[in-house]
C-alpha cells in the first residue's frame, strides 16, 4: 500500500504541466529519432543529453525516458514502412512488419506495433512497480565487495551472453574502462594517464565526449556509408474507421505475441548486457516456436510484430530497474541516463529510493504517462511520420553533426573534448568496421568510475586478499555467476571442438 | 590493412600506469587488452572471424570518399570554430554539407544554413546563458551587437 501512495505522488509530479510538456516534446522526438534510420534511443539521449542540464532532473531524466519510449515506438514505422529498422531494436519487427505493408496491410501493422508497444510498456512498468523497492532495500546493505562483484556480473553478461568475438568485446571493456581512468587518480590525488601531456586529459574523459562521438559521429557515418542514401517508402492510408477495426483484429490475432514479448521483455531487459534488441529476438523467437503455425512467420503474421514490439518496450522498463535500483545500466540507453544522473548530481543506486523519493517516483509516474502519451501520438501521428521520413538524409545527417559538436561543447565547455569527440566518433566507425562491439566500451566509461574505487576499497578492507569477493553471502555468488558466465564461451567451444573431433573421427 | 590496425593497437595496449597503487588499475586492464589484441591478431591470422575472412577492402572508393567528404568537413568545422567562432562555423558546415554533398537547391541550403545558427543562439545564449565559442577577436563587434539585442 505504501508504494501506491507513492505511485500515486509520481503520477501527480509526472503530471505537472512542465513535466507533461516535457513528456510530450521527448515522445515525439523520440517517435522521430527511433523512426530515422540509423539514429537510435541511445543516440537521441546521448546527444540531447548536455541540454538536460537546464531543467530540474527529476524533469531532465522524464524528458529522456519519454524519448526512450518514444524511440521505441518510433522504431517501428520504419520498420515497416520503409522495411528498414529505425532502430536496432525494431529490427524483428521488419521480420513481418514488411511483409503486411507489402500486402497492402501497413496500416495493421502500424495499429500493432502502437498497441503491442502499449501493452508491453504497460505490463512491465507494473512489474517495475512491484520489483523495484524490493531490490532496492535488499541493495541498501551493499558494501563495495557486493557493488564491485556486480559491476563483475554487468560485464561478465556481455562475454557471455554478448554473442560478439569474445576477445573483442573484452578488449571493449578493457578501454572503456582505461579511458574512464584518464584523469586524477581519486585515491592518492596524482594525475594519471594524461596522454601525450595533453592538459586536457587532466580533468579526465566525460562519457558523454565518447557516447556523442560514437553514436552520434561514428553512427551518422556509418549509416552514411552503409545505405549511401537509397531508401523507399511504402504507402499507409490511415482512417479513423480503419485504425479501429485493425486494433480489433490485433487484440484478437496479436494477444499472445504480445503476451510473450511483454513478459519475456521485462527480464532480459533487467540483464545488463542483453537490452532491446535481443529481448525483441528472443521474443520474435517464441512466439514463433509456440505459435500453431509457425510458417505464417515472415510472412505478415500479426504475432511476429505484436511479440518483439511489446518486448522492446518491456525490456526498455527492464533495463531501468537495475539502472534505479542496483545503480548498474541494463543497456546502452541507461548507460547514458547514469551518467546524467551523475553530472546532475544523484548517486545512482539503491539509496535514491530513500534520499530522492520523488525523483525516482516522479520517474515511474512518468511512465505510465508517457506510455499513454506515445500511444496517443503515435497513433494520431503515423501519416505525418510517414511523411516526414521522406526527408532528405543529407539535412538530417548535417543537422545531426551539428547538434553533436555543439552539444560536446555545451558538455565540458572545453574544445579539446569536442576534438576528442571527432577522434572517438572516427574511431567507433571503424571499430564497427571491423565488428567491434561498442556498447561494452561505453557502458564501461560509465561504470569505471564505479567500479575502481569499489574495488579498490573492498582490497582496503580485506588487505588485499582477494578472498573478500567469494566469502560474503551476497557478493559471493555474484563473483560465481560473473565468473561462469565469463568462462561460458570457453566451456561452449571446448564442447564444439571435442565434438568436431569425435564427428572427424566418426 | 586489418594487421596494420592490430599493430597499431599493440601500442594502445601498452599504456602503462605509473607505480603501484593508482597505476594498477590500468595496469592489468591494459595487461587484458595486450592479451586480446593478441588472441584477435592470432584469430585474424587463422580466418576464422568474418571480418578477416571477407576479402572485401573495409572501405571501398566511394566510402573513402565518402568519409574524407564527411568526416573532413566535419573536421573543418571544429577548426574553424576557434576563428569565426561556432556560429559562423555551423553556417559554413551547413551550406557546404546541403548545397555541395546534399545537391540541395541553392535557396533550401541558404535558408537551412542560415537560420539554424540563428535558432542556436537565440536557444543558447539568449534562452539558456550558455555561451559557446565565439572565435578570434575580430568578431568581436559583431556579437556585441548581438548581445545587446538579447541582453
Amino acid at each position: 500500500m505504501e508504494i501506491l501512495g507513492h505511485l500515486l505522488d509520481g503520477l501527480a509530479q509526472a503530471s505537472q504541466p512542465i513535466n507533461l510538456l516535457l513528456i510530450m516534446i521527448g515522445v515525439v522526438l523520440g517517435l522521430f529519432i527511433g523512426m530515422m534510420p540509423g539514429l537510435g534511443s541511445v543516440n537521441g539521449v546521448a546527444i540531447l543529453l548536455p541540454i538536460t542540464f537546464l531543467v530540474p532532473p527529476a524533469s531532465a531524466i522524464i524528458f529522456l525516458a519519454a524519448i526512450y519510449y518514444g524511440a521505441m515506438y518510433g522504431g517501428a514505422i520504419s520498420s515497416i514502412t520503409l522495411g528498414i529498422p529505425g532502430a536496432s531494436t525494431a529490427v524483428a519487427t521488419t521480420f513481418d512488419g514488411r511483409p503486411l505493408a507489402l500486402k497492402g496491410r501497413a496500416s495493421l501493422a502500424l495499429v500493432t506495433a502502437a498497441i503491442a508497444s502499449f501493452a508491453g510498456g504497460t505490463v512491465s512498468i507494473v512489474l517495475f512497480t512491484m520489483f523495484a523497492p524490493p531490490l532496492a532495500s535488499v541493495a541498501l546493505s551493499f558494501g563495495p565487495p557486493e557493488i564491485f562483484a556486480l559491476m563483475l556480473l554487468a560485464f561478465a553478461t556481455f562475454v557471455g551472453l554478448g554473442g560478439d568475438d569474445i576477445p573483442k568485446t573484452v578488449l571493449s571493456i578493457c578501454l572503456g574502462l582505461v579511458l574512464a581512468a584518464v584523469g586524477f587518480d581519486e585515491i592518492s590525488g596524482e594525475p594519471r594517464l594524461v596522454l601525450f601531456d595533453i592538459s586536457g586529459f587532466l580533468h579526465g574523459i566525460n562519457f558523454l565526449v565518447l557516447a556523442i562521438g560514437i553514436y552520434g559521429i561514428g553512427e551518422m557515418l556509418w549509416t552514411i556509408d552503409t545505405t549511401r542514401g537509397k531508401v523507399t517508402t511504402t504507402e499507409a492510408r490511415m482512417t479513423f474507421k480503419g485504425v479501429i477495426a485493425d486494433t480489433k483484429e490485433c487484440l484478437t490475432k496479436g494477444w499472445k505475441g504480445m503476451s510473450i514479448g511483454s513478459l519475456l521483455g521485462f527480464f532480459v531487459g533487467i540483464l545488463p548486457a542483453a537490452g532491446a534488441t535481443p529481448g525483441s529476438l528472443m521474443a520474435y523467437g517464441v512466439a514463433k516456436l509456440t505459435s500453431r503455425d509457425p510458417n505464417s512467420f515472415g510472412k505478415g503474421n500479426v504475432d511476429g510484430v505484436a511479440a518483439p514490439e511489446a518486448a522492446n518496450n518491456s525490456a526498455s522498463t527492464g533495463s531501468m530497474l537495475p539502472m534505479i535500483t542496483l545503480g548498474i545500466p541494463g543497456s546502452p540507453t541507461t548507460a547514458i541516463l547514469l551518467g546524467g544522473m551523475v553530472i546532475w548530481g544523484l548517486t545512482p543506486g539503491p539509496r535514491l529510493f530513500t534520499d530522492e523519493p520523488e525523483f525516482v517516483w516522479g520517474l515511474i509516474g512518468s511512465f505510465y504517462v508517457s506510455n499513454l502519451f506515445a500511444l496517443l501520438i503515435n497513433l494520431s501521428f503515423i501519416p505525418l511520420f510517414i511523411w516526414m521520413l521522406r526527408m532528405p538524409f543529407t539535412i538530417l545527417a548535417a543537422m545531426i553533426f551539428v547538434l553533436s559538436i555543439v552539444g560536446g561543447y555545451a558538455a565540458t565547455m572545453d574544445m579539446h573534448d569536442v576534438w576528442l569527440m571527432l577522434l572517438f566518433g572516427l574511431g567507433g566507425f571503424f571499430l564497427r568496421k571491423f565488428e567491434y562491439p561498442v556498447a561494452p566500451a561505453v557502458l564501461a566509461i560509465v561504470l569505471g568510475p564505479i567500479a575502481e574505487p569499489t574495488l579498490r576499497q573492498s582490497l582496503l578492507l580485506s588487505s588485499g586478499d582477494l578472498s573478500i569477493f567469494f566469502t560474503r553471502p551476497i557478493a559471493g555468488p555474484i563473483t560465481v555467476i560473473a565468473i561462469v558466465l565469463i568462462l561460458l564461451p570457453l566451456f561452449k567451444l571446448l564442447r564444439n571442438k571435442s565434438r568436431g573431433s569425435s564427428t572427424a573421427g566418426a | 590493412m586489418y594487421l596494420m590496425w592490430k599493430s597499431s593497437e599493440l601500442e594502445i595496449g601498452y599504456i602503462r600506469g605509473e607505480g603501484p597503487g593508482g597505476g594498477a588499475w590500468p595496469f592489468w586492464l591494459s595487461a587484458i587488452m595486450l592479451i586480446c589484441t593478441a588472441l584477435i591478431t592470432y584469430n585474424a591470422g587463422r580466418r576464422t572471424s568474418p571480418p578477416s575472412r571477407s576479402t572485401e577492402p573495409v572501405l571501398d572508393a566511394e566510402g573513402r570518399k565518402m568519409l574524407v567528404q564527411v568526416f573532413g568537413g566535419v573536421f573543418v568545422f571544429v577548426a574553424l570554430t576557434g576563428i569565426i567562432s561556432m556560429y559562423g562555423a555551423m553556417m559554413v558546415f551547413l551550406f557546404y554539407y546541403l548545397w555541395f554533398l546534399g545537391r540541395h537547391t541553392l535557396f533550401l541550403s541558404l535558408l537551412i544554413s542560415v537560420l539554424t545558427p540563428v535558432v542556436f543562439f537565440v536557444f543558447f545564449e539568449a534562452l539558456m546563458r550558455v555561451t559557446l565559442p565565439k572565435g578570434m577577436r575580430f568578431t568581436e563587434p559583431f556579437f556585441n551587437m548581438l548581445n545587446t539585442i538579447i541582453y
